[in-house]
């Protein structure tokens, strides 16, 4: 077989019917085999090529990989190309394949496995998040664990710092500064009502509160920092007493 | 915020049935034409801070009158980037990590992780070892179970099963504590084996769990599984196909509940599960209501598991005779400088792993829980990764909810057995 290196051998334990027949089927777009731990098949492929042999092995009979176990990232470090692995399950034939796709750090981008599995909706977001794989046709792509506005990057990336990339105090500012709606995604404003966004000034009358909550939003945290400077009612009352 | 005044003058006449005299027909006669409320969605958050939501789960919510038009969750809130420290940590060092990850089965982690390294590094445990992992593991399988049950009940509003099952979740705590001296932080697992062997007498409290705990299942069982409130509040709510269940990625008593009759411990055995005799519940509707039995009768599996265990304990080391992974005895250090040395060195440098990588999943309380190590020689990994069974279990939930209704929603959840530990991770 062309392509084959690794640590590939012939026979025995440690062949697997679906290597052997997606070798054959996708020739040059499977780069290697490598058997892991034992008893674990690895196949590298071709990444502009992935849906095309995901979609074969979730829907030829033989091989009926119909449950996506994991999708995740490995990053090496070191400039060397991140790795986005697809772990692959076959209930029907009780038989594991673990999928591997190459992408150099100049053009991290790979076709969804989305239009597969819904499976890889979230754990395909949670790539992006964590390392700034761009699944292309994503229905939903935006961050998943990190907030939607994270300014520092993509952390489990072996370039990102432990600690983060900001300062403990530019950390603090940035959470302190957002505002409520920030905690909405787009989509969520579009459709429907807006929120209403209620501030506690609000609440007791006062000035008439505007239409769009995100200016209201904005208002209030205006009058709010007047309100800081001057002395608090409370304090007031306490001097007259 | 535009100021609008709703104008609905509730009628006291009989006809709309707001007179609460004695009358026939129906109590709300269906003919009367609602008012026209305009036709505007309302959108909601339930959480981040909500007890239904067991943790920061936040949904936003799409409302139409009370139906749930969209469901978009928002998750996060408790990301520790345990992958991340895991990286800047060596292989024994990872394993406190993991049981913080889903607190309410801190030992079916901590074993999930040392398993996967174990089988990258070909390290191969004792039987002895073998065997007390399995307790373990079937001993947080119902530890989980549980807490999931009386939330549970909690959330559809019964609240007796709540304090039955907190009050068996006790004797289990002290188990663990009796083992390790932790009740939810446990850390167990080392590589090549457990942090010690078993304590004297730990073996009689599990197995006279083992065997009481029927006992109180039965009594939940009364309460729950043919209340007439219980069943019309949960069957036919959130369903959800095999076929869909499996192309979701749902996995555990989530996904048998659809009918699927896939167990890791079944279908890919680890550590001879395959030579136990117990057997896998599976649903029929895969329903809030099926998930429901299938937990139950989980338990029930695991404490047949426990006493199989127990009966074939063996004796012998706990720890594998491998010097790369097992610290020497304190004896030993104490009195030969080989000894010393090495005990130093695997302590101050860690065990090393052999350049390679693998992928383990075992099936945890919540689903199929899969730990992908690589390391790339040194002592600490290139990657480690947990494949999170709550986290694709909870990401099926806007299909469960969006059409039903709100009160559903909290149903739903509290079906799907979720922790945010181990989500946000």
């Amino acid at each position: 077989m062309s392509g084959v290196e690794g640590r590939e051998v012939d026979g025995g334990a440690l062949t697997h019917p679906s290597v052997t027949a997606v070798q054959e089927r996708f020739s040059e777009a499977i780069l290697r085999h490598e058997v892991v731990a034992g008893d674990e098949h690895v196949i590298y492929v071709t990444p502009s090529r992935i849906l095309e042999i995901l979609r074969w092995l979730k829907e030829d009979p033989d091989h009926f990989y119909n449950y996506l176990s994991d999708v995740t990232a490995v990053d090496y470090g070191g400039g060397r190309p991140i790795q986005v692995v697809y772990q692959l399950f076959s209930i029907t034939h009780r038989r594991a394949l673990r999928v591997k796709a190459e992408l150099p750090l100049s053009d991290l981008e790979i076709d969804s496995a989305v239009p597969l599995w819904d499976a890889a909706n979230w754990l395909e977001r949670e790539v992006y998040d964590m390392f700034g794989v761009v699944f292309r046709d994503h229905p939903d792509l935006r961050r998943i664990l990190m907030p939607e506005r994270y300014a520092e990057g993509h952390p489990l990336r072996k370039d990102f710092p432990l600690r983060g990339r900001f300062s403990r105090a530019e950390q603090t500012r940035r959470a302190l500064s957002q505002e409520p709606e920030d905690y909405y995604i787009p989509e969520e404003f579009d459709s429907g009502r807006e929120p209403q966004v209620v501030h506690w000034q609000e609440v007791g009358g006062g000035t008439e509160p505007s239409a769009d909550p995100r200016r209201s939003a904005r208002d209030s945290k205006e009058s709010k920092d007047r309100m800081d400077t001057e002395p608090a009612g409370g304090d007031a009352r306490q001097e007259t007493d | 915020m535009s100021k609008r005044t709703v104008e609905y003058e509730v009628s006291r006449t009989p006809e709309l049935g707001m007179d609460f005299r004695a009358q026939e027909g129906p109590l709300m006669p269906t003919d009367v034409v609602e008012p026209d409320f305009g036709s505007e969605n309302m959108l909601i958050n339930v959480g981040p801070q909500h007890p239904a939501t067991h943790g920061v789960l936040r949904l936003v919510l799409e409302l139409d009158g009370e139906t749930v038009v969209r469901c978009i969750p928002h998750i996060g809130y408790l990301h520790s980037s345990f992958e991340k420290l895991g990286e800047y940590r060596d292989w024994n060092q990872i394993v406190p990590l993991t049981d913080r990850m889903d607190y309410l089965a801190p030992l079916i982690y901590n074993c999930a992780f040392v398993m996967a390294v174990e089988k990258m590094m070909g390290v191969e445990v004792t039987e002895r070892c073998k065997v007390v992992r399995v307790i373990c593991m079937e001993l947080d399988r119902i530890f989980s179970h549980l807490l999931w049950l009386g939330t549970w009940a909690i959330d559809v509003g019964a609240f007796t099963p709540f304090l039955y099952a907190f009050q068996e979740r006790e004797r289990v705590y002290q188990l663990h504590d009796r083992y390790v001296g932790a009740r939810i932080t446990t850390s167990a697992t080392r590589i090549g084996g457990m942090l010690a062997d078993l304590p004297e007498g730990w073996t009689d409290g599990v197995r006279e769990f083992a065997d009481t705990l029927p006992r109180t299942l039965d009594e939940i069982d009364t309460l729950l599984t043919n209340n007439g409130i219980h069943a019309g509040r949960t069957q036919g709510v959130g369903e959800i196909s095999g076929e869909e269940a499996i192309n979701s990625g749902f996995s555990g008593p989530n996904l048998r509940a659809s009918g699927v009759p896939y167990d890791v411990r079944k279908d890919r055995p680890y550590y001879d599960y395959e030579t136990y005799d117990f057997d896998v519940p599976i649903g029929e509707h895969g329903d809030c209501y099926d998930r429901y039995l299938v937990r139950m009768e989980e338990m029930r599996q695991s404490c047949r598991l426990l006493h199989q265990a127990l009966d074939r304990l063996p004796d012998g080391p706990i720890n594998v005779d491998d010097p790369r992974v097992i610290l020497p005895s304190k004896t030993d250090c104490m009195n030969d400088m080989e000894s010393m040395i090495h005990h130093f060195k695997l302590v101050m440098e860690g065990v090393k792993s052999p350049p390679g990588e693998s992928y383990l999943p075992i099936e945890g309380s919540k689903g199929e829980l899969g730990m992908y190590v690589v390391s790339d020689g040194g002592s600490k990994p290139v990657r480690w990764r947990v494949r999170p069974p709550s986290f694709v279990n909870l990401s099926v939930i806007p299909k469960l909810v969006e059409g039903g209704l709100l009160a559903d929603v909290i149903v739903v959840n509290a079906s799907l057995d979720i922790v945010l530990g181990e989500i946000d991770r």
